[in-house]
């Protein structure tokens, strides 16, 4: 049997294939079939700052807040002592997670400010989460904001954050960064165990009959995964903090070429919700086979082997990729005469 | 004796926990003011907080109070400690089981919050009349004065009861004592334990009904025994006296409180006697008591025990020197000889005095006071005592208001007032009813009376509107217990607070405020500049009062710290900071202490942004110089009444300038009558920004109109000449549609000073700029600058003419907008889901329709005076509208409908009769005339007019009788409207009987899914799944398919509709349920502030209502069975979207999650199978075939 084991924040996982961030946590069974199926570690569905606030205010809008001054109703909703908050369930979960898996688990934090929610950081950390994943889902949309001023404040949260637990801290981050790699050293000063590439931002897109913007998920597919393969390929080494790719890996070969561009894990989220825990078992089956047909003893001879240090192209993952590609495309024939 | 722990509490769980801990089955139905006991009652429950016994309390809401009054009889007969609170209304619904309880023997306690009985009018303030109608029943009366004798009596009451088998109805003064918050000592379970006999209990479980010892209870009787049975019941009433003050006893050596049948305080040779009972003794103790230490011969006795009047101990309690006597009762008995109280005591003296047990028969005179919650002070104890002393006072007086029909007025000592104990503090707020005003200062008497020795007392005025509601906040402290049950008195208040500046306009204020007191005002201008904002008047009385005036920006801290707009904890900072009722730092710690416990359980951020607060308002509060001199050039601005009617400069116009008090009887109509079409002269102003039109963008389609829960948006097609003589900034525009005359052009305007800015229309609006799509045909817009030339706007607005309703094309949204509302400006909350139903039927009907109302919210925000949104026409027709009772409304429309008709047909019998003298043409005509739409109204009207001209002329006493008789030949439109506690629950038994009659009426269910007038109880309408109060769980049953039901009658038009949803269908609805010749009910969703969500999202949530399936809109047309077709159309699609995209966009279902994640997760999914099968079946319904009647006929 290949040795698929991976060191990942510091975390020994058994192998590299670890579902991301998504509902499937939500649900202790379907965290144990994931298990079941051979994930390496689980990162918990996310947190949000948001959640939190909007929750906050909902709770004291109309439950604690909610006078109308009127005589005959000073509320209308039964006042509960005993409510359970998304924090306080999301740390049951966590919990009862980390009681029924084996295998590491790592709790997620979505968040873009620098306020007392990164406080949270260390209710998890209690809750028995053996890693922190921290999605900065930050839309630079201020236009008097620059983005070094962008990076220092990805770098204030991480350090807030890693300052307050004693647990590794990843960082998810999003693609849209001049100057990824030194950021990414950035973030490493910071006190970051790792990084997560790439997040993706759900585009909102305009409803043509309703003359408005609506928000939609869409899921992603086998091609986004090439954009973290390129960017960890282009970190593996440089940095001394854990890679993990996301976003688009669906298949053994997605998650193969990550690895081989340098990533420690490959998260998986689409491609599970789609087909069900048992698309990780078949990954994870055709990745043994995979390298046990080229002859790999283990995966980490995989893991940064064709990185852009290891490639033997090293600038196909720079600028000279680029007009090779664009020269490659051929007009539609009997469309342009 | 051991020492009692204290609490901050009100009447009403003063009582409740007493209730609770004595009892095993609580059954209630939701009444103001008593309401919140039964909520409290099953909050505990809810939380597994146990009885005396160790078991929790089974808390049942049931469907009215007979319901619940059934079910305690029942409960009792099977042997549990039962209990109930209830007051007014629902005391008379449960008198019948009263009777059949304290006729059996049966131990428990009913308790009251007292509230008058709805005469004339209804009213949810205080009095005794409810209670004084239950005197009969055979219940022990015990009446609490105040909140530690709520607790105490409550107690007393409970154990009471057992020794004694008489059950007991405890009562204490709605809202003065219910809601008042006091600091007491608490009755704790040692001392329950102590006085609930355990042997007694078991007593009372070996008469209950078994079938191992079975009896027969509950009789019927005849002439033989029923008399002796009756006077067989005698001896515990005789000695029911006796084992109350025992109890009492007892309860003294428990606790050190001590209390007699009758307690008589004041001089030992007290000559004149003051006897009540209720919150106004308290009043009337320390009036007494500070002038007996003046050296006056006055005392007053307050009556504990009521039934059994034990005229004996009342005698005892008697000073032996009285010579006058003054008996105050708080209810009136028109036609009686004196009110009850009155009665008991001149027969007890008189019965004394006829055995010699009196030296001399004292001069004894009955008066009223306090009616309806009416103000009972020190001045006008002190103006009887001084009447007695004069011997002046004349039987059957009046006190608290002027009298100048019957002249039975006692006017109050001019000037008096009792002086304040060194180290009193009083303080008065005025706010906003959501500008948390309320709950801050109830947090800070919590502060006070849980952290410090002193004694805190609160009491809360609230005005009747539902949407920008004044309150007024009273709040006391001191080293000594608190009797003061009145309203701050002028010049009483150490600290006066102002937290909107637009009250500076509206209330005098400072007043009340004491010499040298605080005055702190919440303003946006800046403290050098705040001096010139206030009016001559306050100018004048700060400096010659001295008061020390601070100012804070609060708005602008809570900005700063991101709290948007609520300013509770900051205003609340500023108190304490300047107030010296605690030292500075102690009370800052306090509030952060308050505020963590408040906020801490729900969220750390809210917590850190009040603490800013906090600190940011200390930083922020300033203390304005005084320049010594009044500068103000303005005074406090009068109305602006225009051409107002008589009554409405003289009655309504002082109602709403917070006058009332001061009106006299002879201002009253007699009989509770009262004009329509007065909301219009209560410029509210509520609106911070108003909706503004883009004439180059609107379609004219009259969604806005139709939308707008206030009627403050309209639209009127007119004439193009009259354009000319528009103010500048009016908004016009060519009429577009080949149906109207192209000479017209189109307006859509704002009443400015009426709108409540919800913004719905602008939700409503469908057109945007293809430029800029985020403008569309109407926006918000800052009211303040646009306020006075809106107005103008507005005025020539109104005095356009309306388009002949007979020209409009009344089916199309855009038509029927164009009529005018005779629903306008009521005071519901700001974007009500119910108001653009009765707008809308008041558009199409208004002119002949009758309103029969269930009480709720809509007959408050519909009646409750000051104004009604109820308005009429240029020709003075328009709604005419009534309320009689919650649980009989069905039955009270269908009463109005045959009185019509009967009517009608006594107006046909006399114009047959009078044939000989009138055209047979005429007479043809106004008996068979076509009135199903505007223009055979029209037409019938005219020969109506016609007839009367012929009656003139006619001498005959027909004539004189048709004359009267000739209106109701015009089609009346009969509406019967009210919420889903009336139709679901309380009056469904006569809805039922209602839709059963096939009369043509109209029924419209606003349905709001709960009982929202009272604060939100379950109702049976209430969805699965959803929170609400007495389902604090989730309720864990379907709503009641009221639309099924009707349409198993199989003759009634039933319509469900959400006009947020779908318009064109809810404008059809309502034009088939009125043209349909029999009975007809139209189901509307409703959304409320009680789903917890903002009104502003109003029509989207009906939207997801619709489109989840929660809600189906459908139309049941019995017409069409004729026709051979499917009477059932379902104008609803199958639900697009999960039954949680809805669901958890409102606090009731979301909160479930929260506290019940799981049965959340269990009721959600099985409320998402509901609607699918439930959409479904209508499908299926619907695409049945149907067989003509007259083939079926043919076929049977």
């Amino acid at each position: 049997m290949i040795d698929l084991s991976t060191t990942y924040l510091g975390l020994a996982l058994e192998n590299p294939l670890v579902p991301s961030a998504s509902p499937l946590s939500r649900s202790l069974d379907h965290a144990r079939r994931l298990e079941d199926a051979g994930a390496g570690a689980l990162v918990m569905y996310s947190l949000f700052e948001e959640d939190l606030w909007e929750e906050e205010e909902h709770m004291v809008k109309f439950g604690v807040e909610l006078h109308v001054g009127h005589h005959e109703a000073a509320h209308f909703l039964p006042t509960h002592h005993e409510v359970t908050t998304t924090l306080e369930s999301y740390l049951e979960q966590l919990a009862k997670l980390k009681s029924s898996l084996g295998i590491p688990i790592i709790a997620s934090l979505n968040g873009t400010s620098t306020s007392n929610w990164l406080e949270h950081g260390k209710d998890l950390q209690d809750a028995g989460a053996d890693a922190l994943e921290l999605n900065i889902y930050y839309v630079a949309a201020n236009i008097e904001e620059s983005a070094d001023t962008v990076e220092t404040r990805y770098e204030t949260i991480v350090r807030e954050l890693v300052a307050n637990v004693g647990i590794p801290v990843t960082v998810k981050l999003s693609p849209q960064f001049s100057a990824l790699p030194n950021f990414v050293r950035r973030l490493e000063s910071a006190g970051a165990g790792g990084v997560v590439l790439f997040n993706r931002f759900y585009q909102p897109d305009i409803n043509l009959e309703a003359l408005r913007v609506d928000h939609r998920l869409a899921l992603s597919d086998s091609h986004d995964a090439l954009l973290a393969m390129r960017w960890i390929g282009l970190l593996y080494g440089r940095v001394g903090l854990s890679l993990a790719a996301t976003g688009g890996i669906h298949t053994a070969a997605d998650a193969l070429k990550v690895i081989a561009a340098g990533a420690n894990v490959a998260h998986l989220c689409s491609t599970l919700l789609i087909h069900g825990p048992a698309q990780l078992a078949a990954i994870k089956t055709e990745m043994s086979q995979w390298l046990e047909g080229f002859e790999y003893e283990s995966i980490k001879q995989l893991t940064g082997s064709i990185s852009q240090q290891h490639a033997p192209d090293p600038v196909a993952f720079e600028r000279a990729n680029y007009s090779r590609v664009l020269n490659s495309f051929r007009l539609s024939t009997g469309r342009w005469g | 004796m051991r020492e009692q722990k204290t609490v901050t509490i009100d009447g009403n769980e003063a009582a409740a926990c007493i209730a609770h801990l004595c009892s095993e089955v609580i059954a209630i139905y939701p009444i103001t003011p008593a309401s919140s006991m039964g909520e409290l009652a099953d909050a505990w429950s809810a939380v597994g907080r146990r009885n005396i016994l160790g078991s929790v309390p089974h808390v049942v809401e049931m469907q009215s109070e007979a319901g619940a009054a059934g079910t305690i009889h029942g409960a009792l007969q099977a042997g549990a400690l039962t209990s109930t609170f209830t007051a007014s209304q629902g005391l008379l619904l449960m008198l019948p089981n009263m009777y059949k309880i304290a006729g059996e023997l049966t131990p428990t306690v009913f308790h009251v919050a007292a509230r008058t009985v709805a005469t004339h009018a209804l009213s949810i303030f205080c009095d005794h009349s409810d209670v004084m109608a239950a005197r009969a029943t055979g219940f022990a009366l015990l009446c609490s004065n105040s909140v530690q004798e709520a607790m105490d009596f409550s107690m007393i009451a409970h154990a009471a009861t057992l020794r004694g088998r008489i059950p007991f109805l405890h009562f204490f003064d709605g809202f003065r004592t219910s809601h008042e918050i006091s600091k007491i000592e608490t009755v704790d379970v040692d001392v329950a334990s102590a006085l609930l006999d355990r042997s007694l209990i078991e007593q009372y479980r070996l008469r209950a009904l078994s079938p191992e010892r079975p009896v027969l209870r509950g009789t019927a009787q005849n002439p033989d025994i029923f008399f002796q049975s009756r006077e067989r019941i005698t001896p515990w009433y005789q000695a029911l006296p006796e084992v109350i003050q025992t109890t009492m006893d007892r309860f003294a050596d428990l606790t050190g409180r001590s209390y007699r049948l009758f307690d008589y305080v004041g001089a030992e040779d007290a000559e004149r006697v003051i006897v009540m009972m209720g919150s106004g003794a308290q009043t009337a103790h320390e009036t007494v008591d500070s002038m007996t230490a003046q050296g006056e011969k006055v005392g007053l006795i307050k009556v504990r025990l009521y039934r059994p009047f034990d005229a004996e101990a009342f005698r005892r309690a008697l000073p032996s020197a009285v010579k006058r006597l003054t008996v105050l009762d708080r209810t009136k008995e028109p036609g009686a000889d004196g009110e009850p109280l009155y009665k008991d005591v001149i027969t007890a003296i008189a019965q004394a005095f006829g055995r010699g047990e009196l030296p001399r028969m004292p001069h004894i005179t009955g008066g009223r006071y306090g009616l309806s919650s009416k103000e009972f002070t020190p001045a006008m104890v002190k103006g009887v005592l001084d009447e007695m002393q004069a011997g002046s006072l004349k039987n059957d007086f009046t006190v608290g208001i002027v009298d100048d029909v019957g002249f039975s007025s006692v006017a109050a000592a001019a000037g008096f007032s009792l002086p304040k104990p060194a180290a009193a503090r009083a303080a008065v707020f005025y706010g906003l009813g959501s500008d948390g005003t309320v709950s801050a200062n109830k947090h800070s008497i919590k502060i006070i009376g849980e952290t410090t020795p002193l004694f805190a007392q609160g009491y809360f005025e609230y005005d009747s509107k539902k949407s920008g509601a004044v309150t007024v906040s009273h709040l006391r402290f001191g080293p000594h217990p608190i009797r003061a049950a009145y309203l701050t008195q002028i010049g009483e208040a150490d600290f006066v607070a102002c937290h909107q500046t637009q009250f500076l306009e509206r209330y005098e204020m400072l007043d009340k405020a004491a010499e040298g007191a605080v005055f702190l005002l919440n303003s946006s201008s800046p403290a050098d500049c705040v001096w010139d904002t206030l009016s001559r008047g306050m100018q004048e009385q700060i400096i010659r009062k001295s008061l020390q005036f601070y100012t804070i920006d609060a708005y602008q801290v809570a900005k700063d710290v991101g709290m948007g707009r609520r300013i509770n904890t900051i205003m609340q900072t500023c108190f304490f900071a300047i107030s010296n009722v605690l030292p500075h730092d102690e009370a800052v710690a306090a509030i952060k202490e308050a505020v963590r416990e408040t906020y801490g359980k729900k969220g750390r951020r809210i917590v850190e942004f009040n603490f800013k607060a906090i600190d940011l308002t200390l930083e922020n509060l300033c203390r304005v110089e005084l320049p010594g001199k009044v500068s103000s050039t303005f005074d406090r601005p009068e109305p602006e009444l225009g051409e107002a009617p008589e009554f409405v400069r003289q009655v309504t116009q002082p109602l709403i300038g917070g006058y009332g008090n001061s009106l006299p009887v002879s201002a009253m109509p007699a009989d509770g009558t009262y004009p329509t079409g007065t909301a219009k002269w209560e410029k509210r102003n509520l609106a911070l920004e108003i909706p503004v039109l883009e004439t180059d963008l609107c379609t004219q389609c009259g969604k806005c109109v139709f939308v707008c829960p206030h009627s403050a948006i309209r639209s009127k097609a007119f004439p193009s000449e009259l354009a000319a003589n528009a103010p500048p900034t009016f908004k016009h525009m060519p009429i577009l549609g080949k149906d109207f005359d192209q000479n017209l052009r189109m307006t859509y305007q704002v009443a400015a000073e009426d709108c409540t800015g919800c913004t719905l229309c602008v939700e409503a609006c469908p057109i945007r700029d293809k430029a800029q799509a985020n403008r569309k045909a109407l926006n918000m817009a800052v009211q303040s600058p646009l306020r006075e030339s809106e107005r103008v706007n507005w005025q020539f607005f109104l005095d356009l003419p309306d388009m002949d309703r007979r020209e409009i094309k009344r089916a199309t949204i855009k038509g029927c907008m164009l009529m005018e509302p005779l629903f306008e400006f009521s005071g519901a909350c700001t974007g009500c889901g119910e108001t653009p139903y009765l707008r809308l039927a008041s558009q199409l009907f208004g002119d002949r329709m009758l309103v029969a109302n269930a009480t709720g919210c809509s007959s408050i925000y519909g009646g409750n005076l000051p104004t009604t949104p109820w308005a009429k026409n240029r020709q003075g027709r328009g709604p005419a509208w009534s309320n009689s009772l919650f649980e009989d409304n069905a039955e009270f429309g269908l009463g109005m409908r045959l009185g019509l008709d009967q009517q009608a047909e006594y107006a046909a019998e006399l114009l047959n009769d009078l044939r000989p003298e009138l055209d047979a043409t005429l007479i043809e005509e106004l008996l068979t005339a076509e009135q199903s739409d505007e223009a055979g109204i029209h037409a019938q009207r005219e020969r109506v007019a016609l007839l009367r001209r012929r009656l003139e002329t006619i001498d005959h006493p027909k004539a004189r009788a048709l004359e009267t008789a000739a209106d109701v030949l015009v089609k009346r439109s009969v509406w019967i409207v009210g919420g889903d506690g009336w139709a679901y629950d309380i009056g469904f038994g006569g809805l039922d009987h209602v839709l059963a009659s096939g009369k043509d009426v109209n029924i419209l269910v606003l349905d709001t899914e709960v009982y929202s007038n009272t604060g939100g109880q379950r109702s049976k309408s209430t969805p699965r799944g959803a929170v609400a109060k007495f389902s604090a769980g989730g309720k864990p049953s379907g709503k009641k398919n009221l639309a099924r039901i009707a349409m198993d009658y199989e003759n009634v038009y039933v319509a469900q509709i959400a006009y947020g949803a779908k318009d064109t269908q809810t404008l059809h609805a309502f034009l088939e349920a009125e043209s349909f010749p029999g009975t007809s009910i139209i189901i509307a969703y409703s959304p409320c502030i009680a789903h917890g969500v903002d009104l502003e999202h109003n029509l989207r949530q009906q939207e997801l209502a619709v489109k989840s399936g929660h809600w189906n809109l459908l139309r049941f047309d019995p017409r069409k069975i004729k026709a051979g077709k499917n009477p059932l159309r379902l104008d609803s699609k199958a639900p697009s979207i999960p039954y949680e995209a809805f669901a958890y966009t409102e606090s009731r279902f979301q909160m479930l999650t929260h506290t019940h994640p799981e049965v959340a997760q269990e009721l959600l999914s099985a409320a998402g199978h509901d609607v699918v099968e439930r959409h479904h079946h209508y499908e299926q319904l619907a695409a049945l075939s149907v067989e003509p009647i007259d083939e079926r006929e043919e076929t049977t």
